[in-house]
């Protein structure tokens, strides 16, 4: 049997690398005080110092999976930091060979993001990061274009404290980077790297929620007991235990299909992944803030960070529905009438 | 990381559908299906004589030369036609476990005769009192000279109608706590005193109840210690949970368990293509019915990767605990699910039964949800998975007394 599910020492070595970083430069606090705008220009300041934006150009020795691992770990931390969007438009602009968009993304003095949808009446809505980037990259009709400001638009408060901005299309600098179905392709590619990340990220959240969880219920009594003793709350907490490892490992398969183990199944199942990260996150969260009782209701307890996020960031993309549609037209090829 | 799976049996494949080609009897699966009764004698006595049961077993107890490969291959493919082995499911398990723990005296009888195909072992743990929770069994044996006689009953014997023994679990002490005061006997169904009697299951399946009145017993058919059986039904869950009959993938490939339940959906998605509803629109159109699909691959795909994480850690050496529950508490809690949206995706013709007109992919849905009930129950409850992982995995205080 060829399966191999262990990390390679490069990836386990990243891995551990960032899950230090960022329980060391983003603790609660830090997230509490990036509220509401989702965004702390010291803690990206030292990300970049690591190089974290340029790790997915070519020749950076960092593959899909590795990039997955450190959206893992930021989610982890709620890291209030766009590293996903940064790490989506390097990507992109590195296979547009753009260098001089690129080279002030990797040396950190820009952000760039990706817009997930089309503009629609002469602006980009809600762009992610687009409160903190001065560059967003666009399909725009049949082109792919970049739009630049000198500062970013004003961000739209939010319950998930993403640094999101409407962009007026208007107000900025266009150029085309491609155009035709390589523009549309190159869009598509982007969203799919943004589903990946973004599920690694939520796998994140899920696990922190799920420690809290466990945590949370061994420390606190009722009835005499820890409230961690009742099957009602054992049995919750397995169920979620269970999806969330299944849903690393769906991300995880996702990163290595992109990454040429399954090129031509890449797509699908980043999809897939996004989908099911992005449910199993948000139930634990659920589950984890209901058995805080009143305390999960209450801001001063972390719970709340978690599941706010767990539901806002994977909303950015839209209704999920239309991606389940997605999945369901790529998995059974119809043969329509 | 590694996704890829390959087929380890692959060189062997074709041999075997060439075996199966030459030897089996196309009225195999249906008579297994029409009769409910899993066992195919005379299948069982031709994978004995050609050596298949013995392959890969110690030459001093009857192992053949025939590559096990090639018999994993046959008892595959024959699965994959629709042929179960119940019969030699359990008997292996048995043998394996007298293996571990058996006398060389049990070693040489059971073990050769039953490679050779003339012995079949039952399982009777579970009893009308007592089914998770295994060793609170009742049954009762009792010394008697150098004998001993045992008196109870046993529930899902499963196979006991064609086996020569049950492998019974028993209570020789009372007053002691539950767990050290049972003991394993291999029972004869040819002894005074055994009855069986069948029963019926929603999945088509006919197990049986077994019923033991004073069946006198040598002591030479004791497996393990007198009060020391805790410790041979440890050694045999083992092969119960590895590939025996409980917790494991269903037969194919390890790993390769999404792709094949995710088959059924497939056939569902092509059907939905063509199929139309009474107001004349197209199923497959409608957006509730790709979504529900689209959960279906999604949640199957996940179980096979937990299927995969199971296989992976038993295959570099280790022992698969709560990864195994998770796998199996996942996959069947999942299935049951996929069944019933599968049913309400097919509308008013998914009741049909087979032999009806015109009953969608000839009511292979219906035959899944009738069958697929017993998934979160036998070789270990949803409930009880639920507990070992929320015990040994999340670390939550054990809630069971004992």
């Amino acid at each position: 049997m060829a399966v191999d599910l262990s990390l390679s020492d490069e990836q386990a070595a990243v891995q551990q690398a960032f899950a230090e970083f960022f329980a060391r430069e983003s603790p609660i606090r830090v997230v509490r005080e990036a509220e509401p705008v989702g965004f702390s220009p010291d803690l990206w300041k030292r990300l970049a110092d690591l190089g974290a934006s340029a790790m997915g150009l070519p020749g950076s020795g960092a593959d899909s999976l590795t990039l997955c691992l450190v959206a893992e770990e930021l989610g982890r931390r709620l890291a209030p930091v766009p590293l996903i969007e940064a790490l989506v438009a390097v990507d992109l602009l590195a296979s547009l060979d753009a260098a001089s968009l690129l080279r002030p993304l990797t040396e950190g003095a820009d952000i760039a993001t990706l817009a997930l949808d089309s503009p629609y009446a002469g602006r980009l809505r809600l762009v992610p990061a687009g409160a903190v980037a001065r560059t967003v990259l666009a399909l725009d009709g049949s082109d792919l274009v970049s739009l630049q400001r000198t500062a970013p638009p004003g961000h739209e408060p939010n319950f998930g404290c993403s640094p999101l901005a409407d962009w007026p299309l208007a107000d900025a600098r266009l150029s085309t980077l491609a155009s035709g179905p390589r523009a549309a392709d190159l869009h598509q590619a982007g969203r799919a790297l943004w589903k990946l990340l973004m599920s690694a990220a939520l796998n994140g959240i899920q696990a922190s929620a799920l420690e809290i969880a466990v945590a949370y219920v061994k420390s606190r009594e009722a009835f005499g007991r820890q409230i961690g003793w009742f099957q009602a709350v054992q049995h919750r907490l397995a169920d979620v235990a269970v999806a969330g490892d299944g849903a690393r490992y769906l991300t995880y398969e996702a990163a290595w299909a992109r990454d040429g183990g399954a090129a031509a199944d890449a797509d699908r199942l980043a999809s897939m992944a996004f989908l099911f990260s992005a449910e199993t996150s948000f139930f634990t969260c659920r589950e984890a803030l209901q058995f805080h009782g009143g305390y999960g209701y209450a801001l001063e307890y972390d719970i709340q960070l978690y599941f706010r996020r767990a539901k806002a960031w994977p909303l950015a993309l839209g209704d999920p529905r239309s991606e389940l549609l997605r999945v369901a037209k790529l998995t059974y090829p119809a043969q329509e009438s | 990381m590694d996704f890829s799976v390959e087929d380890e049996l692959a060189g062997h494949r074709e041999q075997a559908t060439a075996w199966i080609a030459a030897n089996a009897d196309p009225v195999w699966a249906s008579t297994q299906k029409a009769t409910g009764c899993y066992h195919t004698p005379a299948l069982h006595v031709l994978l004995a004589q050609q050596g298949f049961y013995a392959a890969g077993w110690p030459r001093e107890y009857g192992g053949s030369d025939v590559s096990p490969d090639l018999a994993r291959a046959i008892l595959q493919e024959l699965a994959r036609i629709g042929v179960k082995h119940d019969g030699w499911s359990t008997t292996s398990l048995v043998l394996n476990t007298l293996l571990d723990v058996g006398t060389e005296e049990q070693k040489r009888t059971y073990i050769t005769a039953g490679l050779r195909g003339e012995v079949i072992i039952a399982l009777g743990y579970t009893e009308p009192g007592s089914g998770s929770d295994v060793a609170a069994a009742q049954a009762r044996a009792v010394r008697s000279g150098a004998d001993w006689v045992i008196n109870g009953q046993k529930m899902f014997t499963s196979t006991a109608d064609q086996a020569t023994h049950i492998f019974m679990l028993t209570r020789t002490n009372a007053g002691v706590p539950k767990h050290k005061g049972l003991t394993l006997f291999l029972v004869p169904t040819s002894s005074a005193g055994f009855e069986w009697a069948p029963v019926h299951t929603l999945g088509g399946q006919i197990t049986t109840a077994t019923f033991y009145t004073d069946v006198r017993i040598p002591d030479a058919a004791r497996v393990g210690d007198v009060d020391g059986g805790w410790n041979v039904m440890r050694a045999a869950l083992v092969y119960e949970r590895g590939g025996g009959v409980g917790a494991r993938p269903p037969s194919g490939t390890s790993g390769n368990v999404g792709s094949q339940r995710a088959e059924l959906a497939r056939q569902v998605a092509s059907w939905s293509q063509a199929a139309r509803r009474p107001d004349g629109s197209r199923i497959w159109d409608d957006p509730g019915v790709q979504e529900r699909l689209a959960r279906i691959a999604i949640e199957s795909e996940v179980y096979k990767l937990l299927w995969m994480r199971s296989s992976w850690i038993a295959a570099a050496g280790g022992s698969p605990g709560t990864e195994g529950s998770a796998a199996k508490l996942y996959m069947t809690e999942r299935e049951q699910r996929h069944h019933w949206d599968l049913l309400d995706i097919l509308g008013a013709e998914a009741v049909l039964s087979k032999g009806a007109h015109d009953a969608p992919i000839h009511a292979a849905v219906e035959e899944a949800f009738r069958y697929g009930v017993v998934g979160t129950v036998y070789g270990g409850s949803s409930e009880i998975m639920r507990e070992i992982i929320a015990e040994r995995q999340l670390g939550l205080p054990r809630v069971r007394n004992s």
